[in-house]
C-alpha cells in the first residue's frame, strides 16, 4: 500500500507554520505556476486530477469551481470552511497548527480559478491558537507578496476576511455559514438554487473544505496524472481519516481512500477492548458490525452507510448501544437550526425517547415509531442535518433491538406490548 | 466597561462597514470584552448597523458562544459528544457537579465557576476533554480534573 | 411557458412558477401552513411536500420551481405519510384544549390533521412546555405554547409592516417566537396593527378580550352602555355570521347590538364624518397659512404609534384631530350626555372595530377630554360575532333597524373611511366646498381607490393643484415618510393606514386566508357610498346640529379641546 503523505507531510518539520520554513520546501511554487497558466486551465488541470471535496459531500472540486466560474453574476466569493463541527472530526485543526501556508496557497489558488478578489475563511472559535497560527499566516503572505493587490506581479488580486464561528453546528453547512457571515441566525437556505449559483450575498460561492484545499498545491505543481494515480482510481489521492472513539492511539491517519478498517485500526493501535460497531462517518452516517470493509465513498454508500468527512468513532462492546444512540440524538436535537417542523420537533422526541430507554424507562412501540420517524426526516427534512439525525438510532435499533428491548419499562413485571 | 467594548464595536465597524455583514463580528467582540452581550450594546449595535433589535437579539440566542447572561469567571465546557462520551465523559461530569456542587447550565454562587456541556470541541484524539476559557485540557481523568479546578480557585 | 405533469394533469404555466401555484391552477390545494400568499416562501412547515419522479426525496411544493417534463405526484402513500407523521408531531407538542381555544372554528392545524387523516396521537409520553404568556400589550397577547413557528407573523411584521417587534429566538427545539430581550409586544416598538393574528394558522396570537368586561356591563343596571361601529364591520360581520363576504349588514347589526342589550346604538360613521371637517378645515388652514405640509391623517391607532416610535420628528405633520372612535367618546360623555340627561359617569363606550390597534387607543392617556375615559371598551369584529353567537342570535333572520340620529347618522363619505383611500376620497369632497364654496361634480376620486400599495393623484382645485398621496401597509408608509425627512415630499395630504387594504383587512377582522376577501369588503363600502343620498361629510345633518347646538365651529375652542389631541415620541426598543 503507498505511504504517500501529501497533507501531513510537514506534520513533524518543526516551526511548519511559517513561511520561510514552508517555503523552503517549495512553497507557493504552486501559486506562481497557477498564475502562469489561465484559470481555465487550472480548472482543467483540478478537473483531470478527479479530486473530490473532503468535507463530506464529496463534489468535484474542479467542476465546482467551473460552474462558479461559468455564472454570468459578479462577484464571485470563495470561502475556506474551518467549521470542523462534525464530531470526531479534528483534521483541520491539525492542518490549520502545522500548516496553514498549505491551506491558503491552496485558497488563493482557488480564489484564482474561480475568478474571485473576495475570499472568507469561517474558523472554530475553539481553535484559538490554531486562528492565531492562521491570522500570522495571513500576515506573512500578504507580506511577501502572496495576497492583497496584484499577487505576484499578476492581475490578480484577493483580500482575505476572517470570521471566527460563533458556535453553531449548523453553520458548518455551507449556506447556513452564509446566514451566519451576513449577519443573520444560522438557518439553511431551500435548495436549489445551490450555493454555486446563488451562495453568499446571493452572489456565486464555492466553498471549499481545508483539506480539499491542501491537495491543490500538490496537483498544481505534480500534475493532474500523478494525483490521479494515487490510491482509489474513482476518488484518487489521499483522506485525512480521524480515528477516536475505543480505539488504543486515536489520531489523523493520511491514507488513500479505499483503505481497509481493519489497516486504519492497525495504524490506530488497534480497537481498545472487543470491536462491536463502527461509525464510518461519524454520528451522522449509519452503524457498521464490521471491521472487514473499504473506506470510500461507493462501497460504504452500497453498505448503507457513508464516508462523509471521514470521522471514524468505534464503539467497543463494553458500551451500551442505547446510551450511543442517546447521545447521539441529543447532539442533533441542540444543533438542529428549528425551521424544519419535522426535525425541529423529531429530534426532540427521539432524544426524549431514547433518554427514557436509558433510563430503563422505554416503551416499546416507541422503537416502531422512532424507524418510521427516522424515515419522514430522511425523506422531508431540508437539510442533511435533519435527513441523518436518526441514522445512528435506527441502525441501533435494527442491529442491537435486544438491548432496546432490555431496556423497555418493565411493569408490574409484565413487558409491554 | 462600556467605553472599551464600544470601543470594540467601532473598530470592527471601521475595518468591515457598517452593514449586516459586521453584526457577527461585532456580537463577538463585545462577548469578549464583557462575557456576556449588555443591552446597551445591543441598542448601540441596532443603531450603527440599522439593524432591529430583535434581530440582534434573535442571533445571540442561536448561537451559543454569544448570551445576555453573564457567566462566572471559568467557563468550563466539558465536551458531550461521542468521542469523548466513549472514553468517560459520564464519570468527568460526575466528578464536576461533584466539586462544584452545580448542573451544567449553572454557576457556582461565588460567580466562579460556569459549568457547561458542550458539542464537539475537536479535540477527539484527546478524550475526554475540555475548555476553560479558551486553555484545552485533554485526556481528562478525575483526578486531573480536582487538579485544575484546585488550580483556579487560587486565582 | 413550462408545461409539466401534477397528479396526472397536463399543466402549462409561466417559468418561475412554483409547484404550489401550478397545482392551484389545476385545482389543487396542496395542504401546507407556514405558506401564506403575499409572503416570501418559508418552507418551514414541510406539510406541502410532494413527490418529484426521478428525485430521492421528497420537494417542497412552496418553494420548488416547476420545470419542464417535470412529474408530480401530490398525494401518493408516501406523501400522505410524511403529512400525517408531521402533523402529529406538531400536534405532539400543541395544547390538547382546542374546546376553548378562540380559532377551533378555523385552525390549520385541526384542519389539516383531521383532513390528512392523522388518526391517533403516538409520542403521546412527550413533555409539553409550559412557556409564559406574553400579555404585556393592551392589544395582542401571545401564546407561544401554541405556537408552531411557521413565521407567518415574523415575516408580516418584518417584510410587510416593517416594523420588526418580533421573530425568532433560540435554536432547535427551543425555537420561538419572541420580542428583543423578551420584553413583550407592550414594551418595545410594536404598532398594534394585527397583522400578526391575521396569518397565524393556530391560536398562538389573538386580540386582549373585552367581551367578559361588555357583557358585565351590559349587565350592570346602573350603567347606560352605548356602542358604535366602524365603518368596515358592516361588511365584514356577516362572514362570520353565515352571511357572504361584502354583504351590507349595517341595519342587521343594529338590531343584533340591540338584542344584546347596548342601551343607545350609535354608528362611528357619525364622527368619521365629523373627523372630515376637523380634518379638512386644517388642511385648508395649513395650505392657506403656511403650516406644516404634507398633512398626513391621524385616524390610524397603529399608525400613530408607528409614527412615535420611528417618525416622531413628523408628528407637526400628523393632523391632531382624533380618530372618529375617540371623537365619539368625547362627544358622547359631553354631548349626548348633556342632550339625554344621562350622567357621564354612568355611561360606558364601546366600540366595534376592524381593529386592534384601537384598544391601545382607547387607554392612552391623554383621551379624557370628555372629564372621563372616553372610549372605556374595544371589541373587534371577531369579538362581536362571538357575543351574537353566545346570544343565540339568527343574524342572518334579524330584522333592519336605523341607529339613533344623534351620533347615529351618516354619509357616503364617512362609510368609505374603512377602504384604503377612503379617507383621502372623503376629505378631498369635503376640502374643495371648504376651499372654493362650490360643491364637487364628481364624487368618485378612482386615482386613491385600489389595493395598489401607494396611490396618488392630483385634485385641481380653484387653479391650487393639491397633489394627495395614499399609503396603506407601514412598509409602504415608509416610502412616503423618507421622502418627508428628506424634505423631497411634493404632497399636500397623505393618508396613512397601517393595516395592508386599509381597515377592511385591519387585525380585527374575520380571519380567513382569503386573498380575494379585502376586494369585496372595500366594494361593498363604495357600493353603499353610491346609494347614498348624501356623500359629503358636510351634508350631514347631525354634524350640522353638533356643530350648531354644541362645538360651534370646526377647530374652534371646544372642537379643540374634544376633537383634537397631541402625540408623543417613543422609543425604538
Amino acid at each position: 500500500m503507498q505511504d504517500i503523505k501529501i497533507i501531513t507531510r510537514h506534520l513533524n518539520t518543526a516551526s511548519s507554520a511559517d513561511i520561510d520554513v514552508y517555503m523552503a520546501d517549495g512553497g507557493y511554487q504552486a501559486l506562481k505556476k497557477a498564475l502562469s497558466m489561465t484559470p481555465d486551465e487550472v480548472i482543467a488541470e483540478v478537473k483531470r486530477s478527479k479530486l473530490v471535496g473532503r468535507g463530506g459531500a464529496a463534489f468535484p472540486t474542479g467542476l465546482k469551481w467551473e460552474l462558479t466560474r461559468k455564472e454570468k453574476a459578479n462577484p464571485k466569493y470563495i470561502v475556506c470552511n474551518a467549521s470542523e463541527g462534525e464530531p470526531g472530526t479534528f483534521k483541520d485543526r491539525l492542518i490549520l497548527k502545522n500548516d496553514p501556508h498549505m491551506v491558503l496557497e491552496g485558497f488563493i489558488i482557488a480564489a484564482y480559478a474561480v475568478g474571485t478578489s473576495q475570499g472568507f475563511i469561517h474558523a472554530r472559535e475553539v481553535y484559538t491558537e490554531e486562528i492565531e497560527l492562521f491570522q500570522k499566516a495571513i500576515d506573512q503572505a500578504t507580506e511577501r507578496g502572496f495576497l492583497g493587490q496584484n499577487i505576484m506581479g499578476s492581475n490578480f488580486s484577493l483580500d482575505i476576511q476572517f470570521y471566527k464561528s460563533a458556535g453553531a453546528y449548523i453553520c458548518g453547512e455551507e449556506t447556513a455559514l452564509f446566514e451566519s457571515l451576513e449577519g443573520h441566525r444560522g438557518i439553511p437556505a431551500a435548495r436549489p438554487p445551490y450555493p454555486v449559483q446563488v451562495g453568499l450575498m446571493d452572489k456565486p460561492t464555492t466553498v471549499n473544505n481545508v483539506e480539499t484545499l491542501c491537495n491543490v498545491p500538490a496537483i498544481i505543481n505534480n500534475g493532474a496524472d500523478w494525483f490521479a494515480a494515487i490510491g482509489h482510481p474513482d476518488y484518487p489521492g489521499t483522506k485525512l481519516f480521524c480515528l477516536s472513539g475505543n480505539v488504543k492511539e486515536p489520531g489523523v491517519f493520511e491514507m488513500p481512500l479505499g483503505t481497509n478498517l481493519k489497516d486504519l485500526l492497525e495504524a490506530g493501535g488497534g480497537v481498545d477492548g472487543k470491536f462491536k460497531a463502527v461509525l464510518p462517518g461519524g454520528i451522522s452516517s449509519s452503524l457498521l458490525t464490521e471491521m472487514d470493509v473499504n473506506l470510500d465513498f461507493k462501497t460504504l454508500a452500497k453498505a448503507g452507510t457513508m464516508l462523509g468527512s471521514g470521522a471514524v468513532i468505534v464503539i467497543n462492546s463494553d458500551t451500551s448501544m442505547v446510551n450511543v444512540a442517546s447521545n447521539v440524538a441529543h447532539f442533533f436535537d441542540e444543533e438542529g437550526c428549528g425551521k424544519c417542523s419535522i426535525c425541529r420537533e423529531g429530534t426532540r422526541r427521539a432524544a426524549e425517547i431514547l433518554s427514557r430507554f436509558s433510563r430503563g424507562q422505554g416503551n416499546r412501540n416507541e422503537l416502531e415509531w422512532l424507524l418510521e420517524l427516522h424515515e419522514v426526516m430522511k425523506d422531508t427534512a431540508s437539510c442533511g442535518l435533519g435527513q441523518v439525525a436518526l441514522n445512528v438510532a435506527a441502525s441501533a435499533i435494527r442491529n442491537f433491538k435486544g438491548e432496546f428491548l432490555a431496556q423497555v419499562r418493565k411493569e408490574e413485571g409484565v413487558w409491554l406490548r | 466597561m462600556e467605553s472599551i467594548w464600544k470601543e470594540k464595536v467601532d473598530g470592527v465597524i471601521t475595518q468591515s462597514g457598517s452593514s449586516r455583514l459586521s453584526l457577527l463580528p461585532c456580537l463577538e467582540a463585545v462577548q469578549e470584552e464583557c462575557g456576556y452581550i449588555p443591552h446597551e450594546a445591543v441598542n448601540y449595535l441596532r443603531e450603527c448597523l440599522s439593524i432591529p433589535s430583535i434581530d440582534i437579539y434573535g442571533m445571540i440566542t442561536f448561537y451559543s458562544l454569544l448570551s445576555t447572561n453573564q457567566k462566572g469567571k471559568y467557563v468550563i465546557r466539558l465536551c458531550n459528544s461521542l468521542p469523548c462520551y466513549l472514553n468517560g465523559t459520564e464519570n468527568i461530569l460526575d466528578t464536576l457537579v461533584d466539586n462544584l456542587g452545580i448542573e451544567p447550565g449553572q454557576t457556582t454562587l461565588d460567580q466562579r465557576f460556569t459549568l457547561e456541556l458542550v458539542p464537539c470541541l475537536g479535540l477527539c484524539d484527546q478524550s475526554p476533554a475540555m475548555v476553560i476559557n479558551g486553555v484545552v485540557y485533554g485526556k481528562l481523568t478525575a483526578q486531573l480534573v480536582t487538579e485544575v479546578l484546585d488550580e483556579l480557585r487560587t486565582y | 411557458m413550462v408545461t409539466l405533469n401534477i397528479d396526472n394533469k397536463q399543466i402549462s404555466v409561466p417559468e418561475g412558477t412554483t409547484i404550489m401555484q401550478a397545482a392551484k391552477q389545476a385545482n389543487i390545494n396542496i395542504p401546507h401552513l407556514c405558506y401564506f400568499e403575499g409572503l416570501k416562501s418559508y418552507s418551514g412547515c414541510r406539510v406541502c411536500v410532494v413527490e418529484i419522479e426521478g428525485e430521492p426525496r421528497l420537494a417542497t411544493s412552496c418553494s420548488r420551481k416547476v420545470a419542464e417534463g417535470m412529474k408530480v405526484n401530490t398525494h401518493s402513500a408516501r406523501v400522505r405519510r410524511a403529512r400525517r407523521t408531521i402533523l402529529e408531531i406538531l400536534l405532539a407538542n400543541h395544547p390538547q384544549d382546542c374546546f376553548n381555544c378562540e380559532r377551533n372554528q378555523n385552525c390549520d392545524l385541526l384542519r389539516l390533521a383531521f383532513e390528512c387523516g392523522v388518526k391517533k396521537l403516538r409520542f403521546e409520553e412527550s413533555e409539553k412546555r409550559v412557556l409564559p404568556i406574553d400579555s404585556t400589550s393592551p392589544s395582542i397577547i401571545r401564546d407561544p405554547n401554541k405556537c408552531i413557528a411557521c413565521g407567518r407573523c415574523v415575516r408580516v411584521c418584518h417584510d410587510i409592516q416593517t416594523v420588526n417587534a418580533i421573530g425568532f429566538i433560540n435554536k432547535g427545539p427551543d425555537t420561538m417566537v419572541a420580542t428583543s430581550m423578551d420584553r413583550g409586544m407592550g414594551n418595545v416598538a410594536c404598532a398594534n396593527c394585527g397583522q400578526c393574528i391575521l396569518v397565524c394558522p393556530v391560536g398562538a396570537i389573538k386580540e386582549r378580550s373585552a367581551v367578559d368586561a361588555v357583557w358585565a356591563a351590559i349587565a350592570d343596571p346602573t350603567k347606560h352602555v352605548v356602542v358604535q361601529e366602524a365603518p368596515s364591520v358592516r361588511v365584514s360581520l356577516g362572514e362570520e355570521l353565515g352571511l357572504p363576504a361584502g354583504t351590507l349588514v349595517a341595519k342587521k347589526m343594529y338590531a343584533a347590538l340591540r338584542r344584546l342589550g347596548f342601551d343607545a346604538v350609535f354608528d362611528t360613521n357619525f364622527t368619521a364624518d365629523l373627523t372630515i371637517m376637523e380634518e379638512g378645515s386644517e388642511l385648508v388652514e395649513r395650505v392657506k397659512d403656511g403650516g406644516v405640509l404634507p398633512q398626513i391623517t391621524s385616524c390610524c391607532p397603529g399608525w400613530v404609534k408607528f409614527m412615535e416610535h420611528y417618525y416622531p420628528e413628523l408628528a407637526p405633520n400628523v393632523s391632531s384631530a382624533k380618530s372618529p372612535q375617540q371623537m365619539f367618546g368625547a362627544v358622547c360623555k359631553t354631548y349626548y350626555a348633556e342632550k339625554s340627561g344621562i350622567d357621564p359617569k354612568d355611561i360606558i363606550n364601546v366600540s366595534v372595530m376592524p381593529c386592534t390597534a384601537k384598544k391601545f387607543e382607547c387607554q392612552r392617556p391623554e383621551m379624557n377630554d370628555s372629564g372621563f375615559k372616553d372610549v372605556d371598551y374595544v371589541l373587534t369584529t371577531r369579538e362581536l360575532a362571538r357575543m351574537i353567537k353566545e346570544a343565540g342570535l339568527d343574524f342572518a333572520s334579524l330584522d333592519e333597524e336605523p341607529a339613533e340620529d344623534l351620533l347615529g347618522l351618516y354619509t357616503g363619505a364617512a362609510t368609505i373611511f374603512g377602504a384604503t383611500g377612503g379617507v383621502m376620497e372623503a376629505a378631498i369632497r369635503s376640502a374643495y366646498t371648504l376651499i372654493t364654496g362650490r360643491e364637487l361634480e364628481n364624487l368618485d376620486i378612482e386615482p386613491v381607490r385600489g389595493l395598489e400599495g401607494i396611490k396618488t393623484a392630483s385634485v385641481n382645485i380653484d387653479g391650487l393643484e393639491v397633489k394627495v398621496a395614499v399609503a396603506h401597509g407601514l412598509g409602504n408608509a415608509r416610502h412616503l415618510l423618507d421622502e418627508i425627512k428628506e424634505g423631497v415630499s411634493p404632497y399636500h395630504f397623505i393618508e396613512i393606514m397601517a393595516c395592508p387594504g386599509g381597515c377592511v383587512g385591519g387585525g380585527g377582522q374575520p380571519i380567513r386566508f382569503d386573498s380575494t376577501l379585502k376586494k369585496k369588503r372595500g366594494e361593498a363600502l363604495y357600493e353603499e357610498d353610491r346609494n347614498m343620498a348624501k356623500r359629503c361629510s358636510h351634508h350631514n345633518p347631525s354634524v350640522e346640529k353638533i356643530y350648531k347646538d354644541y362645538l360651534e365651529k370646526p377647530l374652534g375652542k371646544r372642537s379643540h379641546k374634544l376633537l383634537h389631541t397631541e402625540y408623543t415620541s417613543r422609543p425604538v426598543v
